[in-house]
C-alpha cells in the first residue's frame, strides 16, 4: 500500500524505535504537569525494553505519547520519537492513525475495561485487522482473528470468536487483547502493565506467551511495569524512571544485578525474595512520589534519598545528568561518585530483598 | 425469555390489582359524595339515593369492587328499567356524566395522548441525544457552552410557559401554524402532523434539554473509558470510535430513562393537552377528578399504571438486547 501521508520506514537505520529527549507536559488548572522531562531510549526489533517506576513516574505517559494517544489540545510534546526513521512527534492525527495498530500497537493493563463490553471479542479483533487491510472482507478478517486467537493459546478459537469479554476469564481476556495487538503484525508492541490485573499463575503464562510471540513476530516490545520480577523475567534492557526523568538505564544484568542509583536500590529492596531470610524486613522507600507540577529542585529523588547529603547541597540544587558509568551501556543519573555507589551497593544494599 | 415475560406479567397484574384497590379505597374515603356532585344543589335525599343506586355505589365497598372486576371480565349493566345502561366487557365503569362507558371514553382519548407523546418523543430523543453527543465531542467549545446553557434554560422551563410562548409566536403573531387540533392519523396523516406540531415542539424541546444534558454526561464518561482508548489504539477513525464504540455504550442508560419517560407520559400529558385544547387522556383524568367522576378516574389511573408497568418490562427486555452482559432472570 503506497501512502503519501506516512513516510516509508527505513529499517536499516539502527534500532526500530528511537526516543530522543522526549518531553510531555499537560496544562492543568493547577499548573503545568511535566509528566515526562527529557527521556531518551531505543528499542531494536526482537528486543524488549522494560520501563520501571512508581505511579506518576511518567512511564505510561511515555507510552501514550509514542502511540499518539494524548489529547493534542491539552498536551505539549517535544523531542523526537523515531519509529523506523519516521518522526512521530508532530505527525498529523490521520498519519498517526494509519500507523496505530499497524506499525505499533498497545496492550493495556486491564483487559476487561480495555475491551468493548458490547461487542464479541472476535469482532473486535477482526475490526482491528480490517481497518488496516481495506481489501479484506468480513470472512477473511474473521479467519484472521480466529487464527490469532488460536495462536495466543485460546482453545476452540472459532467458538470463542463470538463470545463477549465478560464470558472470558482474566487470563483469556488478556490473551485476546494480545491477539488484537498483534493481528496486524506490528513492529513495535507496547505492553502497559499487561499482567498487573492478573493472578500470579496467569501472569507467568502471559509473559511466556509474549516472549514466544516476540520470537515469532520479531517485534520490538516496550514492557511498562512496576514489577521488577516481570522485568527480570522478560526484558533485555531496563529504563528506570522517577519524576518523569530517566534515572538509570542499561541491560537487565546491569540494572538489576549491579544497580547504581539509590532509587533502583530502593525498588529492589522493597521486593521480597524467595531466597534467604524469610523474617528479614523489607525496606520501603520512604515518602511519596513527587508532584509533577512542583518537582523538587536538583535531583528529584533527593528528598527521599538516604545518601543525598553526601555531596553538600549538590543533590538539591543541580539536576544530575544521565551519564555512562565504567561499564558500557549502563547509564546512571546520580551525583554520588561511582566508586562510592559501588561500595554502598555491595555493603548495604546487596543483602536486601530481591536485591540479594 | 418467555419465562421472564410471564413472570413479569404476573407481577404486573398483581401490581395493578393493588393500585385499583388503593384508588377505589381513596375515592370512598373522600367525604364528598359523587352522587351529590352529580345531582346538583337542589336534590332531595330520594334523588341522591336513586343516583347512588344507578351508579352502583349504594352497595358495600367489597361488593362494588367485585362488581368492577366482574365488569372488566364479562361486562355489566348499570341501573335498571328505563335507566339501564349496558357496559360490554372490558367494562371499566360507566360514566353517567358523559353518558357513555368509560372504555369508550378511553378509546377516544388515548389516540390523542399517544400521538402527542409519540411525536414529542421522536423530537426529544433525536434532538436531545444528538445535541448532547455533539456537545460532549466538542467539550469546552462555544457550541458546547451554548448548548448546555440553552438546555439548562430549557430544563428549568415549564410546559405551560414555553408552550404559551410558542403558541403566541407561531400561531397568533405570525400565523405560521394553525391552532393545534387532533385529526386521526388514519384519516389524514398530514393534518394529524400539522395539528400536533406545536405540542410536539413544546414537549420535545423541553424534554430534549434534559436528554441533552444526560447524553452529554454519558458520552463524556464513556469517552474516558479504556475501551475507547483501545479503539483509538487500533487505528480506527475518529468517526468510528465515536459512533461505533463510544455512542454504543453511552446510549444504554438513555434507553432506560427514555422508556420510563415515554411510559409515564402515555398516562397523560395534562398540561400540554390543556394549553392546546386537546382532548387527551390527561385532560380526561383531571376533569374526572374535579367532578368526582369515579369510573373515569379509576380507569385512567389504572391505564397510567399499565403503561408504567409495561414500559418497565419493555425497558428490561431492551436492556437485555442492548447489553450482552445482562441476563433476564
Amino acid at each position: 500500500m503506497t501512502d503519501t501521508a506516512v513516510p516509508a520506514p527505513r529499517r536499516e537505520t539502527g534500532p526500530y524505535l528511537r526516543v530522543e529527549e522526549l518531553r510531555v507536559s499537560f496544562d492543568t488548572a493547577d499548573g503545568v504537569v511535566r509528566a515526562v522531562d527529557g527521556v531518551s531510549f531505543t528499542v531494536a526489533q526482537g528486543r524488549t525494553l522494560g520501563i520501571v517506576g512508581e505511579s506518576g513516574s511518567g512511564k505510561s505517559v511515555t507510552s501514550l505519547a509514542i502511540m499518539g494517544l494524548h489529547d493534542p489540545r491539552r498536551t505539549r510534546i517535544s523531542g523526537r520519537i523515531l519509529l523506523g526513521g519516521r518522526d512521530l512527534v508532530g505527525l498529523s492525527e490521520e498519519g498517526m492513525r494509519r500507523l496505530r495498530g499497524r506499525d505499533l500497537s498497545m496492550i493495556f493493563q486491564d483487559p476487561l475495561s480495555a475491551l468493548h463490553p458490547y461487542y464479541p471479542v472476535g469482532r473486535q479483533i477482526a475490526e482491528a485487522y480490517r481497518v488496516h487491510s481495506p481489501g479484506a472482507g468480513r470472512r477473511e478478517a474473521r479467519a484472521r482473528a480466529v487464527d490469532m486467537l488460536g495462536r495466543v493459546g485460546i482453545p476452540q478459537p472459532g467458538r470463542r470468536f463470538d463470545q463477549y469479554p465478560h464470558e472470558f476469564s482474566g487470563g483469556m481476556r488478556q490473551r485476546a487483547m494480545i491477539a488484537m495487538a498483534l493481528v496486524n503484525d506490528p513492529d513495535l508492541v507496547i505492553a502497559d502493565e499487561p499482567t498487573t490485573a492478573l493472578d500470579v499463575t496467569v501472569q507467568a503464562q502471559i509473559l511466556d506467551l509474549l516472549a514466544d510471540l516476540q520470537s515469532e513476530f520479531h517485534s520490538a516490545i516496550i514492557l511498562i511495569t512496576h514489577d521488577l520480577g516481570v522485568v527480570a523475567q522478560v526484558a533485555d534492557d531496563v529504563l528506570v524512571m522517577y519524576g518523569g526523568r530517566a534515572v538509570e538505564r542499561g541491560s537487565v544484568a546491569q540494572v538489576l544485578r549491579r544497580p547504581q542509583h539509590p532509587y533502583t536500590w530502593g525498588l529492589l529492596s522493597s521486593v521480597p525474595s524467595l531466597h534467604g531470610d524469610a523474617d528479614a524486613d523489607l525496606l520501603p522507600i520512604p515518602g511519596n512520589p513527587p508532584s509533577l507540577i512542583n518537582l523538587p529542585p536538583g535531583c528529584a529523588f533527593h528528598p527521599r534519598c538516604r545518601y543525598a547529603g553526601r555531596n553538600g547541597t549538590r543533590s538539591s540544587t543541580e539536576v544530575p545528568e544521565l551519564r555512562q558509568v565504567v561499564e558500557r551501556g549502563h547509564l546512571v543519573a546520580c551525583h554520588l561518585p561511582e566508586a562510592e555507589r559501588q561500595r554502598i551497593h555491595q555493603t548495604e544494599i546487596a543483602g536486601q530483598g530481591v536485591a540479594r | 425469555m418467555v419465562r421472564f415475560i410471564v413472570r413479569r406479567l404476573l407481577v404486573a397484574v398483581a401490581t395493578l390489582i393493588v393500585i385499583s384497590l388503593v384508588t377505589f379505597g381513596l375515592f370512598f374515603a373522600v367525604p364528598s359524595s359523587p352522587a351529590r356532585v352529580m345531582c346538583g344543589k337542589n336534590c332531595t335525599a330520594e334523588d341522591i339515593a336513586q343516583v347512588e343506586q344507578r351508579l352502583g355505589i349504594d352497595q358495600p365497598l367489597p361488593r362494588q369492587y367485585l362488581d368492577f372486576v366482574r365488569g372488566v371480565a364479562v361486562g355489566r349493566t348499570y341501573g335498571s328499567g328505563d335507566f339501564s345502561r349496558a357496559c360490554p366487557a372490558p367494562c371499566l365503569g360507566y360514566s353517567f356524566r358523559n353518558n357513555q362507558p368509560v372504555t369508550e371514553i378511553i378509546t377516544q382519548r388515548l389516540p390523542v395522548t399517544v400521538s402527542i407523546v409519540a411525536g414529542g418523543a421522536v423530537v426529544w430523543l433525536l434532538l436531545g441525544i444528538s445535541l448532547g453527543m455533539i456537545s460532549a465531542l466538542r467539550r469546552g467549545t462555544v457550541f458546547d457552552r451554548l448548548a448546555i446553557g440553552i438546555s439548562l434554560a430549557g430544563a428549568s422551563m415549564q410546559v405551560y410557559f414555553f408552550g404559551l410562548i410558542l403558541l403566541y409566536v407561531l400561531v397568533y403573531a405570525t400565523g405560521l401554524l394553525p391552532f393545534p387540533s387532533y385529526t386521526p392519523f388514519t384519516e389524514n396523516p398530514l393534518r394529524w402532523a400539522v395539528g400536533l406540531l406545536l405540542p410536539w415542539m413544546t414537549l420535545g424541546f423541553l424534554n430534549s434539554a434534559i436528554y441533552a444534558r444526560l447524553s452529554r454526561a454519558q458520552m463524556l464518561e464513556t469517552l474516558s473509558e479504556d475501551f475507547v482508548r483501545t479503539a483509538r489504539a487500533k487505528g480506527l477513525s475518529r468517526r468510528r470510535v465515536h459512533l461505533r464504540h463510544a455512542l454504543r455504550a453511552a446510549i444504554t442508560p438513555i434507553v432506560t430513562i427514555a422508556g420510563l419517560d415515554i411510559g409515564t407520559s402515555l398516562g397523560g400529558t395534562f398540561i400540554t393537552e390543556s394549553i392546546f385544547g386537546l382532548q387527551g387522556l390527561g385532560k380526561a383524568t383531571v376533569e374526572a377528578v374535579q367532578f368526582l367522576n369515579l369510573p373515569v378516574v379509576m380507569a385512567t389511573v389504572l391505564l397510567a399504571a399499565v403503561f408504567i408497568v409495561v414500559a418497565n418490562i419493555v425497558v428490561d427486555l431492551l436492556y437485555a438486547a442492548i447489553d450482552p452482559r445482562v441476563r433476564l432472570n
